[in-house]
């Protein structure tokens, strides 16, 4: 994989505001290449995030969430120095993850 | 090989989506599963088919959700989406874009206190209805709104 993730996590009051950027092309099977052949699907399937090990979200995307894809999500109850997970599964089977802790407000 | 391994994996996959989606309707509560892909539903060409694989045909217009999306998108590539719901109980929350090629977007399945709240960014092929579609309590709650596209962000 090219670029790596990032991911910022951050509390508001009483939740955590986590952002994250996932590198990936997300291809959705009808752009063509410069030789005109169309380019294979290839894009994130699933993507769940965990604050402290606890699934919090369980996302499902098709191939049309933006290229590079971004996501922001909130927990509730979080505190400064918890650990936010995120990963995911693309259509080949490919995997990324990343985590942080909650920073202060 | 890697082409035979990737249909097999489709197939089985396709087929336990398909069981998943029966059973979801008894099974589901409030806590979410691993994430499994509803197949049924992105291949889905039609937002009514999309909605029926999420079990939601009769959803309700709600004013409880605030769906953030802009006017004119002068780039469909990158249309940043915002869905915030007060529906009590929110369980999840799918994007439906009514005139992409498959109208089913994206599904967030909230947990364990997440803040039914999500955030990103979505392609679109052309100016369209965009549906955030909450399901709360087992119940269907949709927003839209129309969002212009100068240029399309499917095909490139």
């Amino acid at each position: 994989m090219a670029e790596p993730m990032k991911i910022r996590a951050k509390m508001e009051g009483d939740t955590a505001d986590v952002k994250v950027l996932m590198s990936h092309p997300m291809e959705t099977g009808q752009r063509k290449n410069d030789k005109g052949d169309l380019v294979p699907v290839h894009f994130i399937q699933i993507v769940t995030a965990t604050h402290n090990g606890k699934t919090v979200l369980d996302a499902q995307w098709s191939q049309a969430i933006a290229r590079n894809p971004f996501l922001g999500f909130r927990v509730k109850g979080a505190k400064a120095g918890d650990k936010i997970t995120v990963s995911w599964t693309d259509t080949t089977g490919d995997k990324g993850s990343i985590d942080t802790t909650v920073a202060a407000a | 090989m890697q082409y035979i391994r990737r249909r097999l994996l489709k197939a089985i996959g396709g087929g336990a989506a398909l069981m998943l989606a029966a059973s979801a309707g008894i099974l589901r509560t409030g806590h979410a599963f691993a994430a499994i892909w509803n197949k049924t539903g992105f291949d889905a060409k039609v937002p009514s088919d999309a909605l029926k694989s999420l079990g939601a045909d009769g959803a309700q217009p709600s004013k409880d959700i605030t769906l953030t999306a802009p006017d004119i998108a002068e780039n469909g590539a990158q249309v940043p989406v915002t869905v915030v719901s007060k529906v009590p109980n929110t369980q999840s929350i799918s994007i439906i874009v009514d005139k992409n090629p498959f109208p089913l977007n994206s599904t967030f399945d909230f947990a364990n206190g997440a803040d039914s709240y999500v955030s990103t960014k979505i392609k679109m092929g052309q100016t369209s209805n965009v549906v955030a579609m909450v399901k709360a309590d087992g119940k269907f709650f949709t927003a839209t709104k129309e969002v212009k596209v100068t240029i399309g962000g499917c095909g490139g």
